[in-house]
């Protein structure tokens, strides 16, 4: 113990001593200690899914394109790109100094290899569908087609031609995903499943990995190989994994972390007197919403959905239940994309004693009242909040004659049985965009999703589905398409949209370039700490 | 005694045998898997998914697969940490929850064996309702709050201690999680110490001590001590099965990279080879604790013989 202590004197001294002796800022190596909400799953580009994982890996590796502070899509490994007259051909110009951490060149067969390998079934990719919109992907994943025929090449070392299946205006924005970053084929040949260890990882974006220590901290170190080395102004990027919220904020207030990107949202109003405008919250693209069997009496009838979306007080759920740490909802596609006029529902602007008495009128003409009430059952995944949501819209909707009762399971038994079309009234259910385009919170609602859990099937809806996919090189008219297809879904009450959320960050004023944006993406790259 | 404690290991295989094996088909009755999410996966890419962990084979062929690689120490990938094994994700987290729960358990025994004995060498005065307050007040006071109060004073207000994290173990880092976890253990401790300390005082041979006019500090510590110790030692064995193999509470508040929280997260991420690796990992540490204990009886008494 002696010595420990002994040490640590002396190591402490030393550091004293050369802090001193270099006293030059330029030299201070500038830590930022990075607070998330959780641990990422893997780094392997092509096995995560989680935002934690997102927010690393774009750290760590380049794709063709990449998020800015402000989240528009900016040249990454690909210094400029092409698209042929019908949209269907992207032809992507590589930079010249691209470079790995090993020293070797970014070529075009770095992506052919990743994106044959992102859909190579064996690889077992849960983002694989980010890369559908590419010829024969689909094919390749599902064991339909083979890696040769995906419709990405190599023309040379630095121009990848990428052809896809049809016009797909979100196309660009879906390559900011992580899953369709590029891997270091000689490294994973030689290490195998090893070639994502720390200090193995060849990676070829602003830093490198340093160290994993599950549930401790993830080190990353500023990569000299990166093409834009010159302008990365913090040395080092501890992710420090804090899933007490609570504690994060104290760990904040400490000084041990610079920024923490989750807050206790219950104690939000308290916070935000205390921390000021280093709290940021803000509109990010999610949906929560509640599932509702629409293919099950007695849910299948449209006024009757419409009567239990209209009672519910949107607002009292916002301020009450989740402190403003969410937004009223009224549509499926939340506000925020450039271009989209989301389509509200109807009564979005009408008083709540308004439409509470309107959707009492439905449900007495439908022969439901106090006395005689409609029984609902509202099934929620473990969380305190989605109980007091749930506990909210039941006592909202009891005096409206609708008996609701709750059921909590955990959250792997809550997805399940939505995903095996269980026998359920309403479910809760979230949606956070993988990329910024609409198509992502329309699309689980078409008859074919994986996530269409209210059973949603509706021709109309379909058709104008494909009328937007078949507008594709006219983004105007496909944003408009897609508008009338949100219309016909809100109309006809395929989900009880109830809130947007938003993100939730605290943020020490020492940082710079932590700038605010619906994705909440916030590139190491681009900050710098005082 | 060699003998003994040999036997007793070969009892554990079977034992161990049946834990596994419960516990890999009861993961498996709980509803949804480890690839269910928020966000569903097609059925084509979750296919994938199950075939590169083996999860499409027959539930027989899973398990005879895993006893296989089990006998060869081979726990399985983690399904939610992908990038470790289970093996990988222990050798980096058990050290650490074993450092805190042995720091606890050491600090526990020490103060509340001593607190006991203040207790029941004055009882019914000051300094036993003292002990009894603090022990009541120990074991009441659960661990999520106490957590919490000492980053407040210590690490705020006063700015001694670290808020949380492990600091490549650094000592201070420690404090705070060994001090939560031993506080209810020095509570236990010191009322089954107290308890057991008057009953020894009034047993036949330390009234015969007493007549023949020992000092007072050789008849507690050489032979009131020994009778009334047992107690402790029977505690010792669970106690440290369970504080050595983490606490889910401390180490996610303080936010310690340990075992603790496996227990949890593994089960309700459906994470099988990580809830497998948990439960033979709790069930050596039982098994090899309750011998030691046992052990340690045949040391502390001489009536115990198991020859």
């Amino acid at each position: 113990m002696l010595k420990t202590i002994l040490k640590a004197t002396v190591f402490a001294t030393t550091l004293a001593v050369s802090a001193g002796a270099f006293h030059v800022p330029a030299f201070a190596e500038v830590v930022y200690n990075r607070g998330s909400a959780a641990e990422p799953e893997s780094l392997d580009p092509h096995k995560t899914s989680t935002i934690y994982e997102a927010n690393v890996l774009r750290d760590l590796f380049q794709g063709l394109v990449m998020q800015d502070e402000k989240a528009n899509v900016i040249p990454g490994a690909a210094e400029s790109w092409t698209v042929s007259d019908d949209g269907t051909v992207y032809t992507f110009k590589l930079r010249k100094d691209g470079m790995w951490s090993d020293g070797s060149p970014v070529t075009a067969e770095d992506f052919v290899y990743a994106f044959r390998r992102l859909e190579d079934p064996a690889t077992g990719a849960e983002y694989a569908s980010m890369l559908y919109p590419v010829k024969n992907a689909e094919e390749v994943n599902t064991k339909k087609g083979k890696p040769e025929d995906m419709g990405v090449k190599a023309i040379d070392a630095t121009t990848l031609e990428v052809t896809l299946k049809a016009p797909t205006p979100y196309f660009l924005e879906m390559l900011t995903h992580q899953a369709t970053y590029p891997v270091n084929k000689a490294s994973i040949d030689k290490l195998g499943a090893d070639w994502v260890k720390a200090g193995k990882l060849v990676s070829n974006g602003a830093y490198t990995l340093a160290e994993w220590v599950p549930n401790d901290h993830i080190k990353l170190v500023k990569n000299p190989k990166f093409w834009d080395a010159d302008s990365v102004k913090i040395d080092t990027v501890n992710y420090i994994p804090t899933e007490d919220r609570a504690s994060a904020i104290k760990r904040f207030e400490a000084g041990e972390l610079d920024s923490y990107d989750d807050l206790p949202t219950e104690q939000l109003a308290d916070l935000k007197a205390k921390f000021g405008d280093q709290i940021k919250v803000g509109p990010y693209l999610g949906t929560y919403y509640y599932a509702i069997k629409t293919d099950k009496a007695p849910w299948d009838n449209v006024e009757l959905r419409n009567a239990i979306s209209m009672a519910i007080d949107r607002d009292f759920l916002a301020e009450k239940v989740w402190q403003n740490s969410m937004l009223p909802g009224y549509s499926m596609v939340p506000p925020g994309i450039e271009g989209y006029t989301p389509a509200l529902a109807k009564y979005a602007d009408m008083s709540q004693i308004d439409r509470e008495d309107e959707a009492k009128k439905i449900l007495e003409k439908l022969g439901y009242t106090p006395e005689h009430p409609l029984k609902m059952e509202i099934r929620y995944n473990t969380s305190e909040n989605h109980k007091n949501t749930a506990v909210a819209i039941q006592e909202q909707l009891k005096p409206l004659g609708v008996e609701v009762t709750l059921l909590n399971t955990d959250t792997k038994t809550h997805y399940s049985f939505l995903e095996q079309k269980g026998n359920y009234d309403v479910a809760r259910a979230g949606w956070i965009a993988d990329y910024k385009d609409p198509e992502t919170f329309l699309g689980i609602s078409r008859k074919a999703s994986g996530n269409n859990y209210s059973d949603f099937d509706n021709a109309d809806f379909e058709k104008a589905m494909d009328k937007a996919a078949a507008a594709g090189g006219n983004p105007q008219e496909r944003m408009k398409d897609l508008a009338d297809a949100e219309r016909i879904l809100v109309d006809n009450v395929g989900n009880i949209p109830l809130l947007y959320y938003s993100y939730h960050d605290i943020v020490s004023p020492k940082l710079h370039g932590f700038v605010d944006n619906v994705m909440d993406v916030h590139p190491s790259r681009f900050i710098s700490k005082d | 005694m060699l003998l003994y404690v040999l036997r007793r290991l070969l009892t554990a295989i079977p034992t161990l045998f049946v834990i596994v094996t419960l516990a890999f088909f009861l993961i498996r009755v709980a509803p949804g898997g480890p690839f269910n999410q928020e966000r569903g996966l097609s059925p084509e890419i979750k296919a994938n998914l199950e075939a590169q962990f083996g999860l499409n084979d027959p539930l027989w062929v899973q398990y005879l697969r895993y006893l296989k690689n089990l006998s060869q120490g081979d726990f399985g990938p983690s399904y939610n940490l992908p990038d470790f094994t289970v093996g990988e994700l222990f050798a980096k987290g058990l050290p650490i929850s074993i450092q805190i729960g042995a720091s606890a358990l050491v600090l526990a025994l020490l103060l509340g064996t001593l607190l006991g004995i203040v207790a029941a060498l004055n009882q019914n005065r000051t300094g036993d309702y003292a002990v009894i307050a603090l022990a009541t007040a120990g074991s009441t006071i659960p661990t999520f709050v106490i957590a919490p109060i000492i980053q407040l004073v210590f690490g705020l207000t006063w700015k001694l201690l670290p808020i949380g994290g492990w600091g490549d173990g650094a000592l201070v880092n420690k404090i705070g999680p060994v001090l939560t976890l031993a506080l209810p253990q020095i509570a236990i401790v010191a009322r089954l110490m107290r308890g057991s300390m008057i009953e020894s005082l009034r047993s036949h041979h330390i009234r015969t001590a007493r007549a023949l006019g020992l000092s007072d500090w050789s008849i507690v510590v050489r032979h009131a001590l020994r009778g009334a110790i047992l107690p402790i030692v029977s505690f010792t064995g669970p106690a440290a099965a369970a504080l050595l193999t983490g606490s889910i509470i401390v180490e996610t508040i303080f936010a310690i990279p340990g075992v603790g929280r496996y227990f949890v997260d593994a089960a309700l991420n459906r994470d099988y080879t990580l809830v497998m690796g948990t439960v033979v990992v709790i069930a050596i540490f039982t098994i090899v604790f309750n011998l030691i204990v046992d052990i340690m009886y045949a040391v502390v008494d001489p009536r115990v013989r198991y020859d």
